[in-house]
C-alpha cells in the first residue's frame, strides 16, 4: 500500500520545495479578520447548506447538522400505543447507566459506591467508546504555577466566551480530584521518578497542564476503570441498545426501553434514575465528513433524550480535526495528533507549496485545507477519489535530529509502516475529520437534566466547552460529570417512586412531528451505521434496516 | 507465495480501483474491490456488522480475525480493521474469545508475584513456545511479560504489555490456556497503584481546593461579564513550552 504512482509527482514537489522551506519557515499568520472571513467562507460550521431548523421539540426553530436532524425529525423505534410497559420489568434497579464509555463506567462506578444498584448498558461492549481511542491527555491544574481560575480562563477562551460558568467551574474544581481518583486505582500516568507528573501543553492552554498515558492515554484510564467496575461486580448488559427513555405518570424519568442486538428483542429496564452517557455523534458524517469516532458515535442519547423533552445547547457547532488521515483508505479519517505540526512538519498542497501557519486554531487550520481542496483545486487525488494535502513529516528528523519522529510519535510510525509508508521518508496526506460534538443536552453542575431523575454526562452533554473544546478536557468532563452524575443519581434514588410508566412524550413527539409535516419513514435512533452499499441494503429482509 | 496484487496494479494503472480480489468470508465466496481492509472488504460484501466491529481505528480490539492465504499452509491473525485483504484469502473474525477474569481488590492486594499465581496459576503452564508473541497484532513480547508477571517484575509487565488492546488473540492460540491480556493488567495496576510514587504535588492542590483557596477568584470570573473575561484572555501569560524528552516507554523497549 505504499504511494501508487499517481500520487508521486505531487510528493517530487514537497521533495523539491523542502529546502527551501527548511531554511525559510516563517509564515504570516491570519489577522483576526482574516481568519472570519476564511472560517465562514469554508470551515464547515459557516456552511448553510450544512444545517437546517428543527421543526419539533425543544429546541424547535434553531440550526442543527442535516444529519441529526434527520435523527430528531424521525419516529422512535417502538410503537408506544402497543408497547406493553406496566406488565412488569426486566430489571428493577436504581441507577440505570446508559453508556459504557467513560462517563457511563464512572458514573456507575459512584452511585455504586454510594449504595446504588447499578445496572450499565451498552450496544456493544463494555469500553467501545470514544474515550478507548482518546490519545492525547487529560487536563488538571495541579502545578503549583497553576491555578483553578488560570484552566477556568483558558476552557471560556477555547469555547468562545459562551460556555456554562456553573459546568466549567465544576470542570476545573473536579480536575485534580479525578487524576488523584484514577492514580489510586492504578492507572500508569507519564511521571518523573519522584511521582511528578509530566505535564505539556496543549492547544489553547497557557501553562502546561496535560497528563497522560504514553499514546494511549484513554485505552489507559478506560481499561482501569472498566476492570475496577467488574471488581466490584456492576452489571452490564452489553450488545443492548437504549431505543427509548420511559418517563411515569408525573414527568419523572422511570427507565428505558432496550434493545438487544443479538436476540433482537426489546425489554424493559424499571430505574429510579437513569443516566445517559452514550457520547457523541461523529459517526453521522456531518456533510460527508470522515471522522475519528468509534463505530457506536451515532448520537442515540441526544436522540432519546431530546425525545423526552430535554433541550441541547450548541448543537450547531462540530468539531473538525484539521489533520485526519486521507490516505490510506485504511486509515481514512482517523487522527494525525497536533504535535506533528508542532514538532515543525509543513502542510503543502499538491505543488508543495504551504498555504497556511499550521499552528493556527483548529478550525481555521481546517478551513484553509478545505480551500485548498476546493476553490483553489490543489488538493491530491488518491486512487479512490479522496482529496487531501500533505504533512511533510521527513522535515521533523530534518529540523531535530534523525530518530525525533520515532521516538516522539512511535504509534504513528507503526500505524503507517503498516501500509508501506515511512513517515520519516515521505509526507502523508491530510483532509479535516469530524472529531467531537461540542453542543449536546442541557445539564446542570449535578449533571441533571430538565427531566427529573434523567442525568446525562460527557460528549453527550452540552455548554461545558462552548462552541470549541480544548484538547484535554474531554477525558475530564466524562469523569468529572460521570461522577457527579452518579453520586447524584445515587443520592436521588434513594427518594424517588416511579409512579405508573408511559411513553407519552413519544405519542407527543409522534403528534409534533405530524402537526409539522414531518412525513418520512424514518425511524431512530440509529444505534449503529450502515456501511454496507445500498445496494445491498434495499434488497434485505424487511427493507432498510434500523437506522 | 508471491501475492498476486502487485502484477494487477502494473497491467492496470490507471484504474486501480476496477481491481478486484476473491475473498472467502466463512468460507463463502465474495469479489470485492482490492485494496480494502478485511473490515471493509466485509461490509462491501454485504455484512453489517454487530460483533467484530469496533473503534475502527486499531485501538479497541473488537475485531481480531483469523486468515489463511491461497496456497499457504500457515494461520494468520489481525485486526480486520487494520489489514488489508489478498487474493484468495479466507478467513473469520474472532470477535469474542472466554477468557476468565478473576474478581479483586487491587487495594488489598501485595505487589508481589505471589498474587499473579493466586489469580492466575496456569502462568504456569507457560511451555514457552512463544505462540502469544507470534499472533500479537500489537507486536507485543507477550510471552516475556507473562515470564516477568511470573517473576514479579511488574515494571517490566507494564513497558512490555502497555499498548495491549485486549483483542485475545494470545488467549485463543496459548496451549496453557493462560489469559494474558488479564494478567498484564493486574500486573500493570499493582505496580501503578503500589510500587510507584504518588504525585506529592497533586495531594497539595486537593487540600488547597478543600481549604477554598480558589474558590473566591473562581467564582469571580463566573460572575464576570464576557468583555472583561476576553480581556484577561488576551493578556494572560503563556508559559513556554518545556523541551524535555518525551515520557514513555521508548527506553525500556528493547524490542
Amino acid at each position: 500500500m505504499a504511494y501508487p504512482e499517481s500520487m508521486r509527482p505531487s510528493i517530487a514537489e514537497v521533495e523539491r520545495t523542502r529546502p527551501e522551506r527548511l531554511r525559510r519557515r516563517e509564515f504570516s499568520r491570519l489577522t483576526l479578520e482574516d481568519k472570519e472571513a476564511l472560517l465562514r467562507r469554508f470551515h464547515p460550521d459557516y456552511r448553510p447548506e450544512g444545517f437546517r431548523s428543527l421543526r419539533v421539540g425543544a429546541n424547535r426553530g434553531q440550526n442543527v447538522p442535516h444529519e441529526l436532524a434527520d435523527l430528531l425529525e424521525a419516529r422512535s423505534l417502538l410503537d408506544p400505543d402497543t408497547f406493553e410497559l406496566n406488565a412488569g420489568a426486566d430489571h428493577d434497579v436504581d441507577v440505570l447507566v446508559i453508556g459504557a464509555g467513560g462517563a457511563g463506567s464512572s458514573a456507575a462506578l459512584t452511585a455504586h459506591e454510594d449504595g446504588a444498584r447499578v445496572l450499565i448498558t451498552t450496544k456493544l461492549r463494555w469500553g467501545d467508546a470514544n474515550t478507548m481511542m482518546a490519545q492525547g491527555g487529560i487536563q488538571a491544574a495541579d502545578r503549583p504555577e497553576d491555578s483553578l481560575a488560570r484552566h477556568y480562563l483558558d476552557v471560556m477562551g477555547g469555547g468562545g466566551f459562551v460556555n456554562t460558568p456553573g459546568l466549567v467551574r465544576a470542570l476545573v474544581t473536579d480536575a485534580p480530584f479525578v487524576v488523584e481518583w484514577l492514580e489510586n486505582m492504578g492507572v500508569l500516568f507519564d511521571k518523573h521518578q519522584d511521582g511528578t507528573m509530566m505535564e505539556v501543553h496543549g492547544g489553547g492552554t497557557s501553562i502546561r497542564r496535560m497528563h497522560s498515558s504514553g499514546d494511549y492515554t484513554g485505552m489507559e484510564f478506560m481499561r482501569v476503570v472498566r476492570d475496577e467496575a467488574r471488581n466490584r461486580g456492576i452489571p452490564c448488559l452489553e450488545f443492548n441498545a437504549a431505543v427509548e427513555l420511559v418517563l411515569d405518570d408525573s414527568g419523572q424519568c422511570a427507565g428505558a426501553v432496550l434493545y438487544d442486538l443479538d436476540t433482537k428483542e426489546f425489554s424493559l429496564v424499571r430505574a429510579r434514575c437513569t443516566i445517559l452517557a452514550s457520547g457523541g455523534m461523529g459517526r453521522l458524517h456531518c456533510q460527508g465528513f470522515p471522522t475519528t469516532n468509534h463505530y457506536g458515535a451515532t448520537a442515540d442519547g441526544v436522540v432519546i433524550g431530546y425525545r423526552a423533552g430535554v433541550p441541547m445547547l450548541f448543537m450547531d457547532t462540530v468539531q473538525y480535526h484539521p489533520t485526519g488521515v486521507a490516505y490510506p483508505e485504511q486509515l481514512l479519517g482517523q487522527l494525525v495528533t497536533e504535535k506533528v505540526r508542532g514538532l515543525g512538519a509543513h502542510l503543502t498542497h499538491c505543488k508543495g507549496e504551504r498555504f497556511i501557519y499550521e499552528l493556527e486554531t483548529r478550525d481555521a487550520v481546517s478551513a484553509a485545507i478545505i480551500r485548498e481542496c476546493s476553490e483553489r483545486q490543489n488538493g491530491i487525488a488518491t486512487p479512490t477519489g479522496v482529496l487531501g494535502v500533505w504533512l511533510d513529516t521527513p522535515m521533523i528528523d530534518m529540523l531535530r535530529g534523525e530518530g525525533t519522529t520515532r521516538r516522539a510519535l512511535p504509534a504513528m510510525v507503526r500505524q503507517f509502516a503498516r501500509y508501506e509508508i515511512d513517515i520519516t521518508q515521505e509526507p502523508i496526506l491530510m483532509y479535516p475529520t469530524q472529531h467531537y460534538q461540542n453542543g449536546g443536552l442541557v445539564i446542570n453542575e449535578l449533571g441533571e437534566t430538565a427531566i427529573p431523575n434523567l442525568f446525562a454526562a460527557g460528549e453527550v452533554s452540552g455548554g461545558v466547552h462552548g462552541r470549541n473544546r480544548l484538547m484535554g478536557n474531554s477525558l475530564l468532563d466524562i469523569f468529572v460529570f460521570g461522577r457527579r452524575a452518579g453520586r447524584r443519581a445515587a443520592e436521588r434514588a434513594r427518594e424517588v417512586r416511579p409512579g405508573r410508566l408511559t411513553l407519552d412524550h413519544v405519542r407527543t413527539y409522534h403528534r409534533q412531528l405530524d402537526k409539522a409535516g414531518v412525513s418520512n419513514h424514518r425511524a431512530a435512533p440509529m444505534i449503529l451505521p450502515d456501511y454496507t452499499p445500498a445496494s445491498h441494503r434495499i434488497r434485505r429482509l424487511g427493507g432498510v434496516a434500523v437506522g | 507465495m508471491a501475492r498476486q496484487e502487485s502484477l494487477a496494479v502494473v497491467k492496470e494503472p490507471e484504474t486501480p480501483a476496477e481491481e478486484t480480489a476473491r475473498i472467502h468470508i466463512m468460507g463463502k465466496s465474495y469479489v470485492v474491490p482490492a485494496g480494502l481492509t478485511i473490515l471493509k472488504a466485509m461490509e462491501y460484501a454485504g455484512y453489517r456488522l454487530v460483533r467484530g466491529v469496533g473503534c475502527r481505528g486499531g485501538f479497541c480490539g473488537a475485531c481480531a480475525t483469523v486468515y489463511r492465504k491461497a496456497g499457504d499452509f500457515r494461520l494468520y491473525v489481525g485486526l480486520a480493521c487494520q489489514t488489508g485483504i489478498a487474493d484468495g484469502m479466507y478467513l473469520t473474525q474472532i470477535p469474542f474469545y472466554p477468557a476468565p477474569k478473576p474478581l479483586y481488590d487491587i487495594h488489598r492486594l501485595s505487589a508481589g508475584g505471589e498474587t499473579i499465581f493466586r489469580f492466575f496459576p496456569e502462568v504456569a503452564r507457560c511451555i514457552q513456545c512463544n505462540t502469544c508473541t507470534k499472533v500479537c497484532p500489537q507486536g507485543l513480547d507477550v510471552m516475556r511479560y507473562i515470564a516477568a508477571a511470573q517473576q514479579g517484575d511488574f515494571k517490566r509487565v507494564a513497558e512490555l504489555s502497555f499498548d495491549c488492546i485486549a483483542c485475545g488473540l494470545c488467549v485463543s492460540r496459548c496451549p496453557g490456556e493462560i489469559a494474558h491480556y488479564h494478567v498484564g493488567l493486574l500486573a500493570r495496576r499493582l505496580y501503578a497503584a503500589h510500587l510507584t510514587p504518588k504525585a506529592i504535588h497533586l495531594r497539595t492542590r486537593l487540600g488547597e481546593i478543600q481549604e477554598g483557596r480558589f474558590s473566591k477568584e473562581v467564582e469571580t470570573f463566573c460572575k464576570m461579564d464576557r468583555q472583561s473575561l476576553q480581556r484577561l484572555y488576551a493578556q494572560r501569560a503563556i508559559e513556554p513550552e518545556e523541551e524535555v524528552a518525551l515520557p514513555g516507554k521508548s527506553n525500556s523497549d528493547e524490542d
